[in-house]
């Protein structure tokens, strides 16, 4: 029994941390939303800190973590609000490493260790909401037809993981990002996605179905639990701290009972979260039975659901106007927890698929 | 990060849960998973088993019958008698009395208690709350007057306690009182004094609470005289000694065993609503909340080791979520009852809603464990 990050984790931790808190700090950022929605400069800072090689194996040029191993930097960048598509690429790295041919992941992998290639997974579609099974693009041949929806990262991928249907059930496919038409936008939190066109497209099959797509969203959610906990920790902190310094009725607000409970009902809420976080991600990583993984990994965003809500609620109510103001960054924590909540599933999703587990 | 526990531990969880599963009796803990009225008698004998196996007070010094195990040891311990079905170990003596009179009692005060208490030879009962004096426990007014002459030096008690928790059976109570009401300070003046219940002027009265169990009482003191001796750590310093026992290491505070087996009961007891989406989302939200709170009294544990500090406002943290899941989980059971059924665990079930409502109240209520997070971890 040991919570703690091993020495490599906090490292790694640490120096996101320090290249965030200047380089990424909430004026940048603004710059980089307002821009192109992502930065040239720090996809390529966090390539040199090894960020991109992460999730590959040491065989392509990475270092083969796991979802322990990302924590660290999730919460880093759940923190900081980071709007480069880095879980995308993530997740579709794993989908190639697993299902790829050596010739696919020889192609790929090396390059996106580099920084040089970046990779999105669209998945989603219009009223599936959060089912994985349902999906209608259609693979005939090995051409892709159909429309895949909220793909994030997809304006500035190189290459896209696509699921799609054929006679065969659901299958894997890489396609090209210049092969298909992708109407980009900002998520609710300003994270570039786009709605993905595919007209027979183009596309190679990659190994893996509907259990490896699975298995992909479990660890996604892994992620996003530990980055919903470094949201929601920078929303305590900053709300904390704003109940010291705000004064009315000449004295700070903090010294009212009625908002130290509910302070404090929002810390008992982090810690809970972050317990979910780190049950989530151990389970991503060394749970064999894709049961047991996916009744934790459910367990834990149902919690990391409420307590996103929670938190970010009270944060905003607990800042009085201010909260509201999109000059204060703790507006955009509260953007950022509104769409983790619901991102790979939101309570009522992970209920019931907990129930049918 | 590795979140399981290691194989020793695992082994030593193996060890505990075989021995209790050979030696706790099978009709106490019938009683225990039925919510049946356990007597005196009965904790009793449970305490003696424990004593007798070397267990009853795990976190005392090896030398008064300690065990020696480190923290992860007492936790997994302390859980295993709660999912076993164990019957509750009261804590007045063992966790409370006995941990004083270790950290501020006299030799002759530890050699006279501290057996006794181990072994069950004595059942004590605590005096801090006064009907004046709830969760403002420093206004408290029973005095203590120290007198000289007529059999030495000795203390003459009036006043009363209220809430006092199987004072009925009791033979010594602790009481926290007023030795000088002069202070400038309300937490100076207080004291930390044992009386022996048979001493003339002590009455108890029953108080029933809505469960109609008697549980609690209140406790009169009238011209009660007491030795000197009996005194514990200095005069008008009692409030020193009661503030060492919040802070003392009770890592059980959250009860996860107990509530894992209510769970595990709950989902037995209520197969039949499993079908119901609502009843079922309300069962899933719990335990997550159980898993949750779980890990997070683990990775307070696991800091507990490493750094050797002792838990602090941790501790309220895990009273407010345990005992809000405690009532959580026994408000679903009264719902999986049948509401036409009137036999006796139908009953039983009835009674525990009620009976539950106490646990976000007493042991400082769960306004008080905010009160003291938001002043020594949040600084508010």
């Amino acid at each position: 029994m040991n919570f703690d990050y091993n020495e490599e984790q906090q490292l790694l931790a640490d120096s996101v941390r320090r290249y965030l808190a200047k380089g990424y700090d909430f004026e940048a950022r603004r710059k980089i939303v307002a821009g192109e929605g992502w930065s040239a400069d720090a996809w390529s800072q966090l390539a040199q800190m090894g960020l991109m090689g992460l999730p590959v194996g040491a065989d392509h040029g990475g270092f083969g973590g796991g979802a322990v191993d990302l924590m660290g930097v999730m919460e880093a960048f759940g923190d900081a609000l980071v709007v480069e598509p880095y879980a995308p690429l993530v997740l579709a790295a794993r989908l190639i490493e697993r299902g790829g041919s050596a010739t696919q992941k020889n192609a790929l992998l090396p390059a996106v260790v580099e920084g040089r290639v970046k990779l999105a997974l669209a998945h989603g579609e219009k009223g599936a909401r959060y089912a994985l099974d349902a999906v209608r693009v259609r693979a005939a041949g090995n051409k892709l037809t159909g429309e895949k929806s909220a793909v994030l990262g997809a304006p500035v991928a190189d290459r896209l993981v696509v699921s799609a249907r054929s006679d065969a059930g659901i299958g894997l496919y890489l396609v090209e990002r210049a092969a298909v038409e992708v109407r980009p936008y900002r998520t609710l939190d300003e994270r570039l996605a786009g709605d993905v066109l595919l007209r027979d497209a183009p596309a190679e099959p990659i190994g893996g179905g509907l259990a490896a797509l699975e298995e992909a969203m479990d660890f996604g959610t892994a992620l996003v639990c530990a980055e919903a906990v470094g949201a929601m920790q920078f929303a305590c902190d900053t709300t904390l701290e704003y109940l010291k310094t705000r004064k009315q009725f000449g004295v700070p607000i903090g010294t009212f009972q009625a908002l130290q409970h509910r302070m404090v009902d929002m810390a008992i809420s982090l810690e809970q979260a972050r317990s979910m976080a780190c049950l989530a991600a151990s389970k991503a990583d060394a749970e064999r039975d894709a049961r047991e993984r996916a009744r934790a990994i459910s367990a834990a965003k149902i919690k990391i659901a409420d307590a996103a809500r929670h938190v970010s609620q009270e944060a905003v109510q607990l800042h009085g106007g201010m909260g509201m103001s999109e000059e204060l960054k703790v507006s955009h924590t509260f953007r950022r927890l509104t769409v983790l909540a619901r991102e790979h599933g939101d309570a009522d999703h992970h209920l019931a698929r907990l129930a049918a587990l | 990060m590795d979140l399981n526990y290691s194989a020793e531990e695992l082994a030593f969880r193996d060890e505990a849960r075989a021995w209790l599963g050979a030696n706790l009796p099978a009709e106490l803990r019938e009683k225990t998973e039925r919510y049946a009225h356990l007597s005196k008698d009965e904790l009793l004998r449970w305490h003696r088993i424990l004593a007798k196996k070397g267990w009853v007070a795990p976190a005392w010094p090896r030398e008064w019958g300690g065990t020696g195990w480190n923290v992860v040891q007492r936790y997994i311990f302390e859980e295993e008698l709660g999912y076993a079905g164990a019957p509750p170990l009261m804590p007045f003596g063992l966790a409370m009395c006995g941990p004083v009179l270790l950290q501020f009692g006299t030799d002759a005060q530890k050699k006279r208690f501290l057996p006794r208490i181990y072994n069950g030879d004595d059942f004590w009962c605590q005096g801090y709350s006064e009907p004046g004096s709830g969760s403002d426990l420093a206004s408290l007014k029973t005095s203590a007057r120290r007198m000289n002459g007529g059999g030495g030096e000795h203390y003459v008690v009036n006043g009363q306690k209220i809430w006092t928790t199987l004072a009925h059976y009791a033979d010594w109570i602790f009481c926290l009182v007023r030795t000088d009401s002069g202070t400038s300070k309300r937490q100076e003046g207080i004291s930390f004094l044992l009386m022996d219940m048979k001493t003339p002027g002590i009455t108890v009265r029953p108080l029933i609470l809505m469960d109609g169990a008697h549980e609690v009482n209140e406790v009169f003191f009238d011209d009660v005289k007491v030795p000197a001796e009996n005194l514990v750590y200095e005069e008008g310093k009692g409030w020193t000694v009661a503030k060492y026992l919040l802070g003392y290491e009770r890592m059980n505070t959250g009860r996860i065993g107990e509530s894992k087996r209510q769970l595990a009961y709950l989902k037995r007891y209520g197969a039949h609503l499993m079908q119901d989406q609502r009843w079922r989302d309300r069962l899933s939200r719990i335990e997550v909340e159980l898993i949750a709170l779980e890990i997070t009294n683990l990775r307070f544990l696991d800091r507990m080791r490493r750094t050797g500090q002792p838990p602090g406002a941790d501790v309220s943290m895990l009273k407010i979520r345990g005992t809000e899941i405690q009532q959580g989980l026994s408000e679903l059971m009264l719902e999986a009852a049948d509401p036409a059924a009137s036999d006796a665990l139908s009953m039983a079930i009835r009674k525990r809603y009620l009976s539950m409502r106490k646990t976000t109240i007493y042991a400082g209520s769960n306004e008080i464990q905010r009160n003291i997070i938001a002043k020594s971890t949040l600084g508010l």
